[in-house]
């Protein structure tokens, strides 16, 4: 057997299967050796090269992406409070679904490097000339289709980074003249971002664009096999046919594709296991962020790697406004494309073609480039060394930032001025790069958490994770605290560093492990209580408390050892935040009892405060009976006026739950108690640790 | 002579590469598609892995609303539930008749369910026997089978216990419909 070019046939797959009854038979109905014939005996001239075998990779993963898509499929549930929890269960729950996602997130990265390649290569070896110029543009309507399910598949877990993201990607279809609002309700699916949105987008993603997808991707083939490979010139080797020399090409270039996809997915457990640690199968793959929600700001917020060149290219029109952004994400772009889609024409001519090659490499250098400065904006931080900038930092706020002032104080010298606004602005960036890698690292911690809770034996309320994360005093605590709380009050481990730094600049009482021993060890410290982790900065400084402690509470005669550890080891109990503190059983009763009994005493601390039935009247000191428990700290949040608390004597504190008239509560009664939990410590923590859960105690 | 047996080696020579490319080509194929197949297998079998967990007791109601004279009476079964990742508080989860023999404390529980194909089975007042509404199977007020009748077995009776200030409770299980003997499903 030998075809034009004089090349023996290779053994084809009839011979493996040899010429038994079955074969014949259905041969004879359906024709099939005829059909893998030519499928697998294409010429290809000049032999198998390696350039050629990007198509067939492209193939290859959009299969994958089939295979692994329509499984994923039959877990997922697209709506607003079932998207995250139906990929959650997924990524933890379901056997190998960690692996199933992984390979279908990271196969899709796989697959725009790939586009990139193929794009390249078609330009480069001038395969886009007559008589393929329709293939083509056929291939430029499959890349579109595969950046758009790239899209619209980054939305779907409902997390806040797609969410956020997509948010993004919405509004700026938005900006296009005209019908842009209207295209973007009806991506959206309405005016807001909620279940239609998940509907339509899961409609897109898995029907409309992948069918679409298999049609121009049938067009591309047939036209490719009518017209043929297009060799890459000169030819230097002998033809060769498609199979196996070619196939044997795209093989190992598939096999490749796929160990580098694994690797990717493989990586963080080739890491636990060099660190010794245990291998979460959650963990690999595609992460999961904390459930979208659209009234916590994420700062984050970036799109997938792949569309960080577009990202940064919108800054550089940013202060033009809404022209710079129409300009940035739908002029240029659209622009670009259409230089694309002319290509085949350009190429006509040998220096259309050399642009054609520069056009391509631009872009993609241009892509590159812009990608390269996201990455070193968003970064900065890691390598800048933020206290070569003391002096600009203290200098401005001494100044206060004024401009005149700056001027003067650099001598009203100009030279010296651009220096200063040149370290200025790097100074500006290593803290926008700070700020971008805090907030990285917070929602590490919302989404491991938001893990965390949803894995409860309880499991997820119906209502979805959003509400459990919501109810959660350590998601919430902080954040509230930090709103509410923090312009006065410190929250920071004593023994810190900067502890003394922090408590200086609050004007009350650090409020770190409030109702504990620790906290209640320093209180009753004639060292302690007057300084600013306690009153030092309150109106309370001089208060009977700072000077009973300094006094009467040292008098050694009057307080044995013994008496001020009941005192202390009661109050604990009062919080209900006594914790292994030794004493147990009859033991622990009978130094309550004790100290109950000295904390009453009308000549001791029951002097002034109300406590068990010692008759002392409310509103001079605060009501010791619950003293630091859950209902006493909502007590004095919601109105620390409150004849319990400082009736007469609050020190500017807010009162938070107690509306003016017609107002609103300046902290709801849920939120009150969220701050309250959460100064106790008192939130869910999973009983066995292994889930290897990287939330801390204590943010 | 030796030019043709020559041409002949090299030839040979060249199918047995082409043979042995086939090879790898099939088998570097097969090794890049296996990961996908296998994770989307893996996934895609994991309800097998899930089960509704061991049947336990669980509080239905009081002796007292259960009537005295022998009538059956249909009661909810309430329960906690898990829904692959919902968890659900003390919600519906099926439901049973409850029926005291006349003039004892003797309670028998009887499942709603038909052991033919699963449908809700009805009890008829009227005409004093539960019915099926799917295909018509007929059953005692005892759950005992009327002939003839589509459905394989008795209606499915469960373990319960009265305690002694009169709580009620059933062991929860579902069988597996269709066959004549009772099999718990797992
Ligand atoms: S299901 Fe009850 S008779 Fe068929």
């Amino acid at each position: 057997m030998r075809d034009a070019s004089g090349h023996s046939e290779s053994p084809g797959l009839d011979e493996v299967a040899g010429g038994s009854w079955i074969s014949n038979w259905l041969d004879s109905r359906t024709g099939y050796r005829a059909l893998v014939r030519s499928a697998l005996y294409e010429r290809v001239p000049g032999g198998a090269r390696w350039r050629y075998v990007w198509g067939s990779t492209l193939v290859f993963a959009f299969m994958t992406q089939v295979i692994t898509g329509l499984v994923l499929w039959a877990s997922y549930s697209a709506s607003a409070q079932t998207a995250w929890e139906s990929v959650y269960y997924i990524q933890y729950e379901m056997t190998g679904g960690w692996l199933l996602r992984g390979l279908h997130h990271v196969m899709a990265q796989a697959m725009v490097v790939l586009l990139a390649l193929h794009v390249m290569q078609v330009v480069i070896d001038g395969a886009y000339r007559a008589p393929r110029e329709v293939n083509f543009w056929l291939g430029l309507v499959l890349m579109m289709l595969v950046l758009g399910m790239a899209l619209t598949g980054y939305l779907l877990p409902w997390d806040q980074k797609g969410y956020w993201a997509t948010r993004v990607a919405t509004n700026l279809a938005g900006l296009v003249p005209l019908v842009g609002p209207s295209i973007q309700q009806l991506v959206v699916g309405g005016p807001d971002y909620g279940h239609h949105t998940l509907t339509r987008f899961f409609a897109l993603h898995a029907g409309f664009l992948p069918a679409t997808l298999v049609i121009f991707l049938v067009l591309h083939l047939t036209l490719f096999r009518k017209h043929g490979l297009h060799a890459k010139q000169p030819i230097t080797k002998p033809d060769a046919m498609f199979w196996p020399d070619q196939v044997l090409k795209d093989a190992v270039a598939m096999l490749a594709v796929m160990a580098v996809v694994l690797g990717v997915i493989l990586m963080p457990a080739l890491r636990a296991i060099l660190a010794g640690e245990p291998i979460v199968p959650g963990h690999l793959g595609a992460e999961l962020g904390a459930p979208a929600d659209p009234s916590e700001p994420y700062a984050a917020a970036r799109p997938e790697w792949y569309f960080l060149f577009l990202f940064q290219f919108l800054k550089v029109f940013e202060g033009w406004g809404a022209t710079g952004e129409f300009l940035g994400a739908i002029v240029v772009p659209g622009a670009t494309l259409g230089i694309m889609f002319l290509m085949p024409i350009f190429g006509q001519w040998k220096l259309g073609h050399r642009f054609n090659i520069v056009f391509t490499i631009a872009i993609l250098a241009g892509a590159g480039l812009l990608t390269a400065m996201a990455l070193h904006e968003d970064y900065y931080a890691l390598w800048a060394d933020r206290s070569a900038f003391a002096d600009v930092e203290k200098l401005i706020e001494s100044t206060g930032g004024d401009d005149e002032k700056i001027f003067a104080a650099l001598g009203h010298d100009k030279e010296k001025l651009n220096v200063f606004t040149n370290r200025r602005e790097k100074l500006e960036a290593i803290r926008r790069s700070e700020a971008f890698l805090a907030a990285v690292k917070q929602a590490a911690r919302d989404s491991s958490r938001a893990v965390e809770l949803a894995g409860r034996p309880e499991k997820i309320p119906s209502t979805g994770a959003l509400s459990l994360v919501r109810s959660d005093p350590l998601s919430q605590g902080p954040k509230l605290f930090a709103q509410h709380c923090q312009s006065c009050h410190a929250h920071i481990d004593p023994t810190a560093e900067n502890a003394e730094e922090v408590f200086a600049k609050s004007s009350a009482a650090n409020l770190f492990e409030f109702g504990r021993e620790s906290w209640v060890r320093g209180l009753l410290d004639p060292k302690r209580v007057g300084g600013a982790a306690y009153f030092g900065n309150t109106a309370h400084k001089e208060g009977d408390m700072v000077s009973f402690v300094c006094e009467d509470f040292t008098d050694e005669d009057e307080w044995k050892q013994d008496d001020k550890e009941a005192v202390i080891f009661t109050l604990v109990a009062e919080s209900g935040l006594l914790q292994g503190t030794g004493k147990k059983g009859t033991g622990r009763k009978k130094v309550i009892k004790r100290g109950q009994g000295l904390i009453a005493d009308t000549d001791r601390c029951g002097s002034c405060h109300p406590y068990r039935d010692n008759e002392t009247e409310l509103g001079y000191a605060p009501d010791l009976n619950g003293w630091g428990s859950e209902e006493w700290l909502v007590g004095i949040i919601t109105d620390p006026t409150h004849q319990r608390f400082y009736p007469d004597t609050n020190d500017r504190m807010p009162r938070f739950g107690v509306a003016s008239e017609g107002g609103l509560q300046a902290l709801s009664n849920k939120q009150i108690k969220l701050v309250s939990q959460w100064l106790r410590g008192s939130w869910y923590r999973p009983a066995v640790h292994s889930q290897a859960s990287s939330v801390r105690d204590h943010p | 002579m030796t030019e043709q047996l020559s041409e002949d080696s090299a030839e040979q020579e060249t199918r047995r590469r082409s043979f042995l490319a086939g090879v790898v080509a099939v088998l570097c194929g097969g090794l890049a598609t296996l990961p996908p197949v296998v994770a989307a297998v893996w996934a895609f079998l994991d309800p097998l892995q899930r089960s509704s967990g061991a049947a336990t007791f669980l509080p239905l109601t009081d002796l007292t609303n259960v009537p005295a004279d022998g009538q059956p009476r249909q009661f909810p079964v309430i329960a906690d539930r898990v829904d692959a990742w919902t968890g659900y508080q003390a919600e519906p989860i099926g439901a049973v008749y409850v029926k005291r023999d006349e003039g004892t404390e003797r309670v028998e529980v009887l499942s709603a369910t038909c052991p033919h194909a699963g449908c809700f089975v009805e009890l008829d007042n009227a005409a004093g026997c539960f019915r099926c509404p799917c295909h018509n199977s007929s059953f005692t007020l005892d759950g005992g089978i009327v002939a003839p009748s589509p459905s394989p077995r008795s209606m499915d009776s469960l373990e319960c216990e009265v305690s002694k200030a009169g709580a009620v409770s059933v062991k929860w299980q579902n069988f597996y419909t269709g066959i004549e003997d009772k099999v718990a499903r797992k």
